[in-house]
C-alpha cells in the first residue's frame, strides 16, 4: 500500500484535489475524483510521471444530471488508476485522448452510441457497437431507456 | 492500378462468428481494411442493471461461450470485493483450477482453427480430439462442457472429490504428452512454419501502442500476464513463468500458447497438490452495500476488465465488461497492412477473436404466433429427427447404413 499512498501523495500536492475524492480502496486500486478541465493534465501527470501507460477501459454512467466517465488506467506492476469525471448531461462533450491512447477509440465509440456523449476529436469511423439503422437518440444506457419501451 | 475495396462478412465461411471486414486491394495486396463489430451485441450490461447480482452472474456467464469462466469470475470477484466478502481459500482453488483447464481447452480450440486456417486440418482433427480430454475433465467437474455455472456469488457451487483429483491428474499427464507433440510440430514441421512466420506482424511498440493484451501481446515480446502482475484468485500461492516471445508474428503467438499450454499443466498439478481443506463458499448478502470494484483477469485470450458499481439495493447500477478481443482487435488492421489477402483469415484467427457467445435459452415461436413454448432437451432432439425426416432424411436409415443401431 506505500506505492499506492505515495501516488496519492502526488496527486494531491499537484493538482489540490480534496482528500475525499482520492481513494485506496485495497491494494492496488486506486480511485480519484477531478474536474473535467484539469483531466488532460492529470492524464498527462499520471502517463508521464507516474507510468500508468496501460489503459484498460472506459466505463461511462448516467448519474441523473450528469454523466459520468471513469478512465481506467494501469501500471505494468499491476497499480490501477481509475480516473473519474463528470460532464453535463445537456451539451454533452468529451475531448478525444485517442492522440495520447489510440486504443481509445472504440471505447469512446462506445460512449457515443450507449450514452450519446459527443466526443470531440474522434476522427471519422465506424460506429460501434449499435447497428447502422439505430434510431437517432436512442442511448440505452441512460437510465430512462428501459428495455422494450423505446425504439 | 486502381484500389478496389471489397466487403467480407459479417457472415463469412472464413469466420465462425459475425464481424465485418471492409479491405482495400491493390491486386492481392491489401492496403486497407477497416473492421465492423457489434452484430453480437445484445446489450447484456443494460440486462445486469434489470436483474439480481445472481441473475446478472448467469447472464455474464453467458457473454461466451469458449472463456465463460473467465467473464463470471471477473464479475463476481468485483462483487465480492465491493460487499467485503472473504472468499474461502477452497474456493478460489477451485474457481482457479478451472480457469486453468478452461485455458487448456480453449488454447488447443485456438491450435485446431489456425491449423484449419492454413489448410493443415490433420492438426485441426488431433487438437480437437484431444482436447475432449479436457473438456470431459470439465464436464466431470462441474457438469457443464461449456457455461459451467460452477461460481456462485461468495464462492463456488461443487466441491472437488479425491477420485475426481485422480482424473484430473492422468488427463493432465495424457494432455502434456499430447502438447509436447504438437510443440515439435510447431517448431519442426516447415510447411506450418512457412505459413506462420513472417505473418501478421505486430511490433512491440505497435501492440503497447494499440493496447494488445494476452498472446497476442506476449508474442510481439511485452511481458505482461495479470495472473502475475495483479494477482488475484490462488495465482498468487503458484509458482509460473510468463511466456513471452520476440518473433512477433503468428508462429511468435503460436510459440506462446503452447508454452502456456505447458506451464498450465504444472499450475494445475501445484493447484491439486496445494488443494486447502475447508468450506466451498461464504455468506452474502442479498442487498450489496453502496460501491464499487474493478476486477481483471487473464482470460485465455488476455485481459478481461469488469467494473462493477453497487447502489444498496438488489440489482448492480451499472456493469462495464470490457473482454479482450476488443483491445486485441484493434491491432488486426496493423497486422494485415501490407500483406496478401490469402493471409487475411489466418491473420484474423491468429488474435484468437471471440466476437460473440452461445445463447442456450430455448424458445420457439411459430412465425406469426405470439405463443412461446420451452422445449425439453428430448423434445427437441424428437422434433428435430421428426424436421429432418420431413426433408428426406432419415436417421435411422442412416444409422442403420452405418452399422449402428
Amino acid at each position: 500500500m506505500e506505492i499506492e499512498n505515495y501516488i496519492v501523495q502526488n496527486l494531491v500536492k499537484q493538482f489540490n484535489v480534496a482528500p475525499d475524492q482520492v481513494k485506496v480502496k485495497r491494494d492496488r486500486r486506486i480511485y480519484v475524483k477531478v474536474d473535467k478541465d484539469i483531466f488532460l493534465k492529470v492524464l498527462d501527470f499520471a502517463i508521464n510521471n507516474q507510468k500508468f501507460d496501460i489503459l484498460c477501459t472506459i466505463t461511462g454512467f448516467d448519474e441523473g444530471d450528469t454523466f459520468g466517465v471513469m478512465y481506467h488506467l494501469a501500471q505494468e506492476k499491476g497499480i490501477m488508476l481509475n480516473i473519474k469525471i463528470n460532464i453535463g448531461k445537456k451539451n454533452a462533450i468529451l475531448n478525444t485522448i485517442t492522440g495520447i491512447f489510440p486504443n481509445a477509440d472504440i471505447y469512446e465509440r462506445e460512449l457515443a452510441d450507449l450514452f450519446g456523449i459527443k466526443v470531440e476529436g474522434l476522427k471519422d469511423g465506424i460506429r460501434y457497437p449499435l447497428p447502422d439503422d439505430w434510431p437517432e437518440g436512442q442511448y440505452p444506457l441512460r437510465k430512462d431507456w428501459k428495455v422494450g419501451g423505446n425504439a | 492500378m486502381k484500389n478496389v475495396s471489397i466487403p467480407i462478412g459479417p457472415q463469412h465461411p472464413a469466420l465462425k462468428e459475425p464481424a465485418s471486414f471492409s479491405l482495400a486491394l491493390k491486386g492481392e495486396k491489401i492496403m486497407g481494411s477497416t473492421v465492423r463489430l457489434g452484430y453480437n451485441h445484445r446489450g447484456i450490461e443494460k440486462g445486469c442493471e434489470d436483474r439480481s447480482y445472481i441473475q446478472a452472474l448467469y447472464l455474464i456467464e453467458r457473454i461466451c461461450g469458449i472463456c465463460s469462466h473467465a467473464h463470471s469470475t471477473c464479475f463476481v470477484m468485483a462483487v465480492e470485493e465491493i460487499a467485503g466478502t472473504e472468499v474461502p481459500k477452497r474456493a478460489q482453488y477451485i474457481r482457479t483450477l478451472i480457469a486453468e483447464l478452461e485455458r487448456v481447452h480453449s488454447h488447443l480450440l485456438w491450435l485446431g482453427v489456425a491449423g484449419h486456417e492454413v489448410g493443415f486440418d490433420t492438426l485441426l482433427m488431433y487438437t480437437w480430439n484431444d482436447r475432449e480430454i479436457v473438456m470431459d475433465i470439465l464436464a466431470m467437474l462441474t457438469g457443464n462442457r461449456v457455461n459451467y455455472g460452477i461460481n456462485t456469488l461468495g464462492g463456488v457451487r461443487r466441491d472437488i472429490a479425491d477420485a475426481e483429483i485422480k482424473e484430473i491428474l492422468s488427463a493432465i499427464d495424457k494432455l502434456e504428452e499430447k502438447t509436447k507433440y504438437y510443440i515439435q510440430i510447431a517448431t519442426k514441421e516447415s510447411t506450418l512454419i512457412k505459413r506462420l512466420a513472417g505473418v501478421g506482424i505486430l511490433s512491440r511498440e505497435d501492440a503497447l501502442k494499440l493496447g494488445a493484451v494476452g498472446p497476442t501481446a506476449r508474442a510481439s515480446g511485452v511481458d505482461r500476464d495479470v495472473r502475475r502482475d495483479d494477482p488475484y484468485l490462488a495465482y498468487g500461492d503458484l509458482d509460473f513463468k510468463v511466456i513471452t516471445d520476440n518473433h512477433c508474428d503468428i508462429y511468435g503467438r503460436t510459440l506462446v500458447r503452447m508454452g502456456e499450454l505447458m506451464e498450465t499443466y504444472s499450475m494445475i498439478r501445484q493447484l491439486i497438490s496445494k488443494l486447502p481443506a475447508g468450506p466451498i463458499v461464504a455468506k452474502m448478502p442479498r442487498k450489496i452495500p453502496a460501491g464499487e470494484a474493478i476486477a481483471r483477469y487473464e482470460a485465455p485470450r488476455g485481459e478481461d476488465v469488469h467494473y462493477v458499481k453497487a447502489n444498496g439495493t438488489e440489482k448492480p447500477e451499472r456493469v462495464k465488461v470490457r473482454a479482450p478481443t476488443l483491445a486485441n482487435i484493434q491491432t488486426v488492421a496493423k497486422m494485415l497492412e501490407d500483406r496478401y489477402l490469402a493471409d487475411m483469415p489466418i491473420v484474423v484467427a491468429a488474435i484468437d477473436p471471440c466476437f460473440s457467445c452461445t445463447d442456450r435459452m430455448i424458445e420457439t415461436r411459430a412465425v406469426g404466433s405470439d405463443n412461446a413454448s420451452t422445449f425439453s432437451w428430448g423434445e427437441l432432439r424428437k422434433y428435430s429427427i421428426e424436421w429432418y425426416k420431413n426433408k428426406g432424411i432419415d436417421f435411422e436409415v442412416l444409422n442403420a447404413k452405418r452399422g449402428k443401431r
